[in-house]
């Protein structure tokens, strides 16, 4: 079982990150999209989507610190892991709850706003589901893991193991001692690893930082073969006919 | 100079009647799908009124188009590059759907199903969004005709604004808007996407999917590189790019290319009841576009916009269009193009709102029609020149309120374009009458008389082929090589050659009726396939003969 969750587990979710977005790219360009639903309600969305999204990208942040960078770095540069926890669990916390606030709000939206919830599909439904989980479980078991004195020492076992994980081989047994709570966030982030190519997630992909780089006015020029009738594209509606 | 064609209409607002038949065609060729049931990619506005979406002229809440910053160079309204970042989760000034309208559809079934009882049965509105029963409140043009009466004119921001002017200038009397009911005034503005030459919609999209074609300059939305994150439909002022809520992606007005690439008008032009729509080409210098739009006066934009125009009859011009890949049969349409001639020769043609500094793309005449028949009902002589001018200053229609339209306030461009219509009506009354004609008339409005029959022309009779000259994609290019395949043949192989037919029809028609076995009317492609031949001998339709001039 744990070479399963901890050898295979992982790379199965980078495997369907990876294929997924490339097959999503080729196939399914055109419903790569936000799907945004600002048009029906903006009121609750102005508040709760920059909540969320700025929780979870400093969230992101905080696991690429937290995973990545061995501890014999942040100790080499003079913080140590007492300051790196008080670091991890008041501003992983601040973060934490600035994202677990905005999704609630979100979550709350969608379920009330007529409009909102009628354009919500089983996939969203799903999508939702997971990222809740993902993100109550890692603050849970942050939270029942740590107090301001001392916390669970996550760099010296998930850590090794998310970066062997890389290296091709997958130290299993750096799993071993892990608290419930953990391995069961670790799963469950798997999870949405995998599932992001396949939902409206699919969008994070898309962040425009070129915006900040290219002229103002964009020209282009008719491509050739683009004169006359041509291959009917995925997702335009067929009307009458 | 670097020369680029656009494709530019321009719209009669003097015959326009607001029939909304452009509306509708359009509606049913393009936005006729779930997702877009609010989207008018064409709409008929009643002005004074405030216009689809509510409002939307008000750019203090809008934030749409540029505005210059302190130094001098332009800026997105809404906010900069990292301003646009940093708000991408949630766009803080996007206009809500009941800013538009909620679209509904009607519980038809009811109608039959309804079992047998006292009331006669009813179709419910059921919105389009949650599926419920809904009370209708408002639509695209839910104030047309001015209906909403004095709220709903006072709701007009244009109106505000010149008010707001003339307190300024402390005209007040000048810029009254006459709202009571007796004096009222409104007139029609069919509005579509402007194709701007400088689009705040393009340069708020922060992925790069929406662009402005070089060969047309068509704006267009790449649908396969939209990700919805909604900046074009605030970036644009004139809220012509709409968010589809079903395939969240945004669309816009295409200026229906796949009908401009074969050389057919849009569906809005093409079905126009009054024959007010004119498509034509206007060559450019895209090198000026920046600078124009960075005028720091806002009432010297629209004269900024006429200098980025390049004149196609100018053999500089020409030589460098054809350097920078112009087809040859596109610089031939710009010479005859009528929205350069409306736009650029006559200048009785105005850009829509150019303190927006987009330089808009589709330009209006202003509407003249109230002043002669308020002339007349008094008694004089509503076509007199004498009269007329005078009485433009006096126009029910406010000379201010036309000028917040079309040239941020400033009333000078609209008095000069409203004068070269009163002199056209005039001096062609006269000739029309049997008067000897009256050159002084053209002539008080720096024109000639052989202007004035042109642009009476244009404006008045209006011909099919006059208003629009819109020179095919590749299909010029494919006809000259048809042609060239052909042999030119023997000259005395023409109508009315010896042993030809005599030009003209043939008495009692051909064999396959009316144009059959005449070389009139038949169309210019030198080979027919067999089924086009078939369809047009066997058709019930008449075919369609020149009109006799009116």
């Amino acid at each position: 079982m744990d070479t399963f969750l901890w050898g295979v587990l992982p790379y199965v979710a980078l495997v369907l990150l990876v294929a997924g977005t490339i097959w999503r790219y080729r196939y399914d360009k055109f419903g790569w999209t936000t799907r945004s639903s600002q048009i029906y309600e903006s009121r609750l969305l102005n508040l709760a989507s920059p909540a969320f999204h700025y929780g979870i990208l400093f969230v992101l942040v905080g696991h690429l610190m937290g995973l990545f960078i061995p501890e014999s770095w942040t100790n080499a540069v003079g913080l140590k892991e007492r300051a790196y926890h008080l670091l991890s669990l008041f501003g992983g916390t601040a973060a934490g709850v600035l994202a677990v606030a905005g999704i609630a709000l979100l979550l709350y939206r969608r379920r009330t706003n007529a409009p909102v919830f009628r354009a919500t599909t089983r996939n969203d439904k799903l999508m939702y589901a997971v990222l809740l989980a993902a993100v109550v479980m890692g603050m849970w078991a942050k939270l029942t893991n740590s107090s301001v004195s001392e916390g669970y020492d996550y760099r010296e076992t998930i850590a090794p193991w998310a970066r062997s994980v890389f290296t091709l081989q997958p130290d299993v047994s750096a799993m071993a001692g892990v608290p419930l709570t953990f391995r069961l966030h670790a799963v469950i982030g798997l999870l949405l690893i995998a599932l992001v190519p396949f939902t409206r997630l699919i969008h994070m992909f898309s962040a425009p930082v070129q915006y900040l780089f290219r002229p103002y006015v964009v020209y282009r020029s008719r491509a050739a073969g683009e004169l006359g009738s041509r291959r009917e594209k995925r997702g335009w509606e067929k009307v009458d006919s | 100079m670097r020369v680029l064609a656009q494709i530019a209409m321009v719209m009669n607002l003097d015959k326009c009647i607001g029939c909304h038949t452009c509306s509708v065609t359009c509606k049913q060729t393009w936005t006729n799908r779930s997702g877009m049931e609010y989207v008018w990619f064409n709409n008929v506005e009643t002005r004074p009124g405030q216009g689809y979406p509510r409002r939307y002229e008000d750019q203090g809440r809008w934030r749409g188009g540029w505005e210059l910053n302190r130094r001098g160079a332009l800026r997105l309204r809404s906010g900069g590059r990292f301003r646009s970042l940093a708000t991408i989760f949630s766009n803080p000034v996007l206009p809500g759907i009941k800013d538009y309208y909620e679209p509904w559809t009607y519980d038809y079934k009811n109608l039959t199903d309804a079992p047998l009882g006292d009331d006669y049965p009813v179709a419910e509105p059921r919105s389009l969004l949650t599926g419920k029963p809904m009370k209708i409140e408002w639509g695209s043009n839910w104030d047309d005709n001015l209906g909403g009466g004095p709220e709903s004119v006072a709701a007009d921001p244009m109106v505000g604004q010149a008010q707001e002017r003339a307190r300024e200038t402390a005209d007040r009397a000048a810029a009254q808007v006459r709202d009571a009911f007796e004096q009222t005034f409104m007139f029609y503005l069919p509005r579509i996407c402007e194709h701007c030459l400088n689009p705040a919609c393009v340069a708020s999209c922060p992925s790069g999917a929406m662009y402005k074609r070089t060969e047309d300059g068509i704006v267009l939305v790449d649908q396969d590189r939209c990700r919805g994150w909604r900046k074009c439909v605030t970036g644009c002022p004139y809220k012509k790019v709409y968010f589809n809520h079903r395939t969240g992606k945004a669309e816009k007005c295409t200026l229906c290319y796949p009908r401009l690439e074969v050389g057919l008008p849009t569906v809005c032009s093409e079905t126009c009841v009054g024959r007010l729509r004119y498509l034509g080409v206007v060559l450019y210098d895209a090198d000026k576009v920046t600078q124009a739009a960075s005028t720091p006066d806002e009432q010297a934009l629209y004269e900024a916009q006429l200098s980025v125009f390049l004149d196609p009859a100018d053999p500089d011009v020409r030589r460098a269009a054809e350097r920078d890949g112009v087809p040859h049969d596109w610089i031939e349409a710009a010479r005859r193009s009528p929205a350069h001639a409306l736009i650029s020769t006559y200048r009785v043609a105005l850009p829509l709102h150019p303190e927006y500094r987009t330089l808009p793309m589709v330009w209006y005449v202003p509407p003249l029609s109230p002043v002669v028949e308020a002339l007349t009902g008094t008694g004089h002589d509503g076509e007199d020149a004498g009269n007329l001018f005078g009485a433009i200053d006096t126009l029910r229609i406010p000379l201010e309120y036309l000028a917040e339209l079309f040239t941020a306030g400033d009333v000078g461009p609209v008095r000069a374009a409203l004068e070269r219509l009163a002199a056209m009506r005039s001096y062609m009354r006269g000739v029309n009458l049997g008067d000897p004609a009256d050159p002084s008339v053209p002539e008080r409005v720096g024109m000639t008389e052989a202007e004035v029959e042109d642009m009476y022309r244009l404006l008045a009779l209006a011909k099919y082929e006059e208003r629009y000259v819109i020179p095919t994609a590749a299909l010029g290019d494919a006809r000259r090589l048809e042609e060239a395949a052909v042999p030119d043949g023997c000259g005395l192989d023409a109508p009315g050659g010896p042993g030809m037919l005599p030009p003209g029809p043939l008495p009692g028609g051909g064999p396959f009726g009316d144009d059959s076995g005449t070389y009139e009317g038949l169309p210019l492609v030198t080979i027919e396939n067999f089924h086009a031949s078939r369809r047009r001998q066997t058709a019930d339709d008449v075919p369609a003969k020149p009109e006799e001039d009116l």
